[in-house]
């Protein structure tokens, strides 16, 4: 059985003024893959990222999500469509509670929209849902604190929370560990592959050692362009790799 | 008919030249600090009342040169002690900080001043018949006018092009962080460049109080034309904030003396003037002038919000 | 009061107010008899639904909007016509009681009209179009004089008007109680607003647009329909103003309006949904009987707004709030001296400063300033030096000790750092 694309860049150049940030990407994500993305810094991930989550305009070339085009799409459309991020700092609804924060990410997906007839804490399938993330996110006992006043751990943790609760099938995933001790980032891996069970990953990171743990397979962003994509062991291996990014130490 | 059309353009292009003077400073301040000053035109007027009290000791040309650096100062410490202590809190209340600052200042002028227009008038020197035309004369002082606006132009080009202090302005204008990244001490730019600006308000209070009236409702009548100017224009671009003034300036000169309705020239086609669509078929381009720069305002904002010549979108 | 309220049960406690204020309302025409006084608390009552409607922008969305008075007074001038249109027809027609709606109806459609454009980009953009708009439809009021009644404004009368329960509202005691009961069903309306789908996301989409794309949301749909009921709000109390004054000019739909809408809204605190009613109910006080006090209201409003914006941006609300927070939680345990020096001497530097600002208008205005002068109880000659030196001394000395001797001292015993930066 073949796995299908959950998502397909080809061709996809993104120019501000007179300077290529994004010069021509080509990549095939499998539906259900661990897919990490890894690059020398100004390669231009993170604004790979926004061309595909819709934050930002392609100049040239075509992005599918299960085969519906999604370039070019406002945020909110592509989101629908199946495509949620997290992003490099922490973006939440400050000042909302973890569960105010859970449950306002669940509303569109559960059907509610812009409805203004109905009161949102009665929503019991709304609750619930919400109530449940927060278990698996062990955030339970900070239901009713604000965003701002969680830890930084604990923020990246209901970040996480509200990308999966979009309901989106394809979550992408931008540095989820940065800034983080290796203990903090071994759990918030944990984390990721706890709630993510089911969905397509596509992450940013620049620790080795999570990348190596988390990847089925890795692609490698320089100059804004992929110049390898294969398994763990295939990008270990590659010649062009390891000189470009890798350096010749390698475990 | 070609004398409305000689008499518009030149009263357009005077009214339109005012307009820059009053709006070059705003540009900048807002193209820089996202502030929408509302109480920019207060220190327009600042500077009329303030040439007009020096002028009565010292002098027209010595009040020409000491009157904007008084309201530059006061813009400085309008700055330091009151919008920086709010910039804290937000964009909502430096908004408001100045919408307010503006009630007061006027507030003030009236009770210092009195609420009656004062007598600023043109020296004697420049009081003179330049030319005439048409029958009307023209001032020396319409052309000083026209003098001191194209001075300041050339002045702010040449500041913001030729000199190091211009190319941070410049550089703050598009990268508020990355000039202060570079070590600039960026709240004392925002200061010096808040006082700048208020400044030149103040240079065309000095001016346009003279041309026009002076009196404490000066800063409310000219204020919002002024945010036109800088929409219409470009946040932070000067030249684009000319030739907004100029636009706007020839645009209701016109529509005041050219005296027509769309019924005037194609006929009443039997439309009553009842109604909104009659109504707008009968109506003469004089009512319609005060309209104008708003209706402009509003169109560029959806359109265009970046403005004519403008590199920052609002 | 100010997030919604998490295990879906509210403590019935904390919605003391909604006790406390509708059975004032109930109450206070008796304390205060006068006409005078009724017509008062009736244009409390509009006020207080206007400012409702313009925090569902502000507090609730995050919409600067400097042209709010657009949806009010269109919506009043609707329902002007309609009540014109009742009397000519001899009294026949729409109960006076359902004129309100009209006027509601009028404000959700302009809102619609001018949403479209308005709410597409958020911030600035959005405050500027809000201020271009209002001037544009301000200065149109002389070019459809039809519609705005020229100079003068348009008449109506709500006497002459069917009454869904037979009463005569030429009566302003019934009419005030029209007001309350309008409202209350604003005010819960409004309040329920907050509670829905959409007033969550409009919260969400104040604080973090862009988070509120990646749930799902378009942003600019979440303002349109917020901004669209906001409308409907403000032109239902433009409807009740018709019924009150009987009368609307341009005024109506002006910059003073939005302004003061803006200015009481702020002033009570838009972060809180009680924060509009109490400050829409001090400007109206303040903006009614202040005048006949004294010739620099003007002045006063404007200085309290700017006080406000700078030293309490959560409103007077607010800083009630935060303060009685802080004395529950022991903040106030062994400077509550201190804190009462500070009010007073606050109090007392305000003081001063109002002997200037008054001397001054005197001094400046009046034909005579050398005529005696009644200044707080003293008879004085404004233009001798002894009154200046005591007013600015009173002055100078309450500020000078509240700042440089009381917030040093309260700091030293609390251990909190100083308010404010230097940047």
């Amino acid at each position: 059985m073949t796995t299908r694309n959950a998502l397909q860049l080809k061709g996809v150049t993104k120019n501000f003024g007179r300077a290529e940030i994004i010069r021509g990407v080509d990549l095939d994500v499998h539906e259900h893959e661990r897919h990490v993305i890894i690059g020398p810094n100004g390669a231009g991930k993170s604004t790979l990222f926004n061309l595909i989550s819709g934050r930002l305009k392609v100049s040239d070339g075509s992005i599918k999500l299960f085969d519906n085009a999604i370039h070019n799409l406002p945020a909110h459309k592509v989101n629908r469509m199946g495509l949620s991020r997290s992003f490099q700092v922490t973006n939440l609804f400050q000042n909302m509670t973890v569960m105010q924060n859970l449950r306002c990410s669940l509303l569109w997906s559960e059907g509610h929209k812009y409805a203004f007839w109905k009161s949102v804490t009665k929503q019991d399938a709304v609750t619930e849902r919400a109530a449940e993330l927060m278990e698996r996110l062990n955030l339970t006992k900070q239901a009713n604190t604000p965003a701002s006043l969680l830890t930084y751990a604990e923020q990246r943790a209901l970040e996480i929370g509200c990308t999966v609760a979009s309901g989106a099938q394809v979550i992408l995933l931008d540095e989820p560990t940065a800034g983080m001790s290796r203990t903090e980032a071994n759990d918030a891996i944990h984390l990721i592959q706890r709630m993510t069970g089911e969905n397509t990953l596509v992450v940013v990171e620049h620790d080795l050692s999570v990348v190596f743990e988390l990847a089925d397979r890795i692609s490698v962003l320089v100059y804004g362009e992929i110049i390898a994509t294969g398994t763990p062991e295939e990008i270990r291996n590659n010649a062009a790799v390891q000189e470009a990014y890798l350096g010749t130490e390698v475990h | 008919m070609l004398e409305t059309i000689a008499y518009s353009i030149f009263n357009g292009v005077l009214y339109g030249t005012l307009l820059f003077m009053m709006s070059s400073g705003l540009t900048l301040i807002f193209g820089m600090m996202g502030v929408l000053n509302f109480a920019h035109a207060s220190f327009y007027m600042l500077g009329a009342y303030f040439a007009y009290t020096l002028g009565l000791g010292t002098g027209f040309w010595v009040a020409l040169f000491l009157a904007p650096i008084a309201v530059g100062a006061f813009g400085a410490l309008v700055e330091r002690y009151g919008l920086r202590r709010v910039h804290q809190f937000g964009h909502v209340p430096e908004l408001l900080f100045t919408f307010g600052l503006a009630y007061v200042i006027e507030e003030l002028v009236a009770l210092f001043w009195g609420t009656v227009p004062v007598p600023y008038k043109a020296p004697p020197a420049l009081d003179t018949t330049a030319f005439s035309m048409f029958g009307l004369n023209y001032s020396v002082f319409k052309v000083f006018i026209l003098v001191v606006a194209v001075a300041m132009f050339v002045g702010l080009w040449f500041l913001l092009k030729k000199t190091r202090a211009g190319l941070i302005i410049q550089g703050a204008l598009s990268r508020p962080d990355m000039v202060g990244a570079l070590g600039h001490n960026v709240p004392r730019v925002f200061m010096l460049v808040f006082a700048f600006g208020c400044a030149l308000a103040g240079l065309g209070g000095v001016v346009g109080g003279i041309h026009f009236v002076t009196d404490p409702g000066m800063a409310f009548m000219m204020g919002p034309i002024v945010f036109v100017v800088v929409v219409l224009g470009g946040l932070g671009s000067v030249p684009g904030a000319l030739i907004a003034s100029l636009i706007i300036g020839i645009l209701q000169t016109f529509f005041l003396s050219i005296n027509f309705s769309l019924a005037g020239a194609f006929g009443a086609l039997g439309i009553e003037d009842s109604g909104f669509f009659g109504v707008l078929w009968h109506m003469e381009t004089t009512r319609i002038a005060p309209v104008l720069p708003f209706l402009l305002l509003v169109l560029t904002l959806i359109f265009r919000p970046r403005g004519l010549l403008g590199k920052r979108e609002a | 009061m100010a997030t919604p309220s998490v295990a879906g049960r509210t403590n019935l406690l904390k919605l003391w107010p909604w006790v406390v204020i509708p059975l004032a309302a109930l109450v206070l025409p008796f304390i205060f008899t006068s006409g005078h006084a009724i017509n008062l608390l009736s244009h409390m009552g509009v006020a207080i639904i206007f400012a409702l409607s313009y925090n569902m922008l502000l507090g609730n969305t995050g919409l600067l909007s400097f042209g709010h008075a657009v949806y009010y007074g269109l919506g009043a001038y609707v329902a002007m016509h309609v009540l014109r249109a009742i009397n000519d027809a001899g009294g026949q027609g729409l109960p006076v009681e359902l004129l309100p709606l009209v006027g509601a109806l009028a404000g959700l459609g302009f809102g619609i009209l001018f949403g479209t454009f308005s709410v597409r980009r958020a911030g600035v953009v959005f405050a500027m179009i809000t201020l271009g708009l209002g001037a544009l439809v301000f200065s149109s009021s002389q070019m459809f004089t039809d519609f705005f009644g020229g100079e003068a404004g348009l008449f109506g009368n709500r006497a002459e008007a069917p009454s869904l329960f037979g009463i005569d509202y030429a009566s302003s005691l019934a009419v005030y109680y029209l007001v309350v009961a309008w409202a209350l069903i604003a005010a819960i309306l409004i309040y329920l607003l907050r509670k829905t789908p959409l007033g969550w996301m409009a919260n969400a989409v104040r604080d973090n647009p862009e988070r509120a794309q990646f749930v799902g949301y378009d942003p600019t749909i979440v303002r349109f329909i917020q901004f669209s009921l906001s409308a409907c709000f403000a032109g239902l109390a433009g409807g009740l103003y018709v019924i009150t004054d009987e009368i609307v000019n341009a005024e109506v739909v002006g910059q003073i309006q939005s302004g003061a809408v803006l200015l009481g809204t702020y002033i009570g605190g838009i972060g809180y949904f009680i924060g509009p009613i109490v400050g829409a109910s001090i400007v109206t006080v303040l903006e009614s009987s202040l005048s006949s006090y004294t010739e620099a209201w003007v002045l006063y409003f404007g200085l309290l707004f700017i006080t406000i914006v700078m030293f309490a941006p959560m409103g007077i609300v607010g800083v009630i709030h935060t303060q009685y927070l802080n004395w529950k939680a022991g903040g106030w345990k062994g400077n509550t001296g201190i804190r009462l020096y500070l009010i007073v001497t606050g109090l007392i530097g305000i003081f001063g400063a109002i002997c200037v600002i008054e001397l001054s208008y005197h001094y400046f205005r009046s034909w005579d300033p050398s005529a005696p002068f009644v200044l707080m109880g003293v008879t004085v000659d404004a233009t001798t030096v002894l009154p200046w030196l005591a007013c600015f001394a009173i002055a100078i000395i309450g500020f000078g000790l509240m700042l440089f001797h009381g917030r040093p001292m309260l700091s030293r015993h609390t251990g909190a750092t100083s308010r404010g930066g230097n940047a």
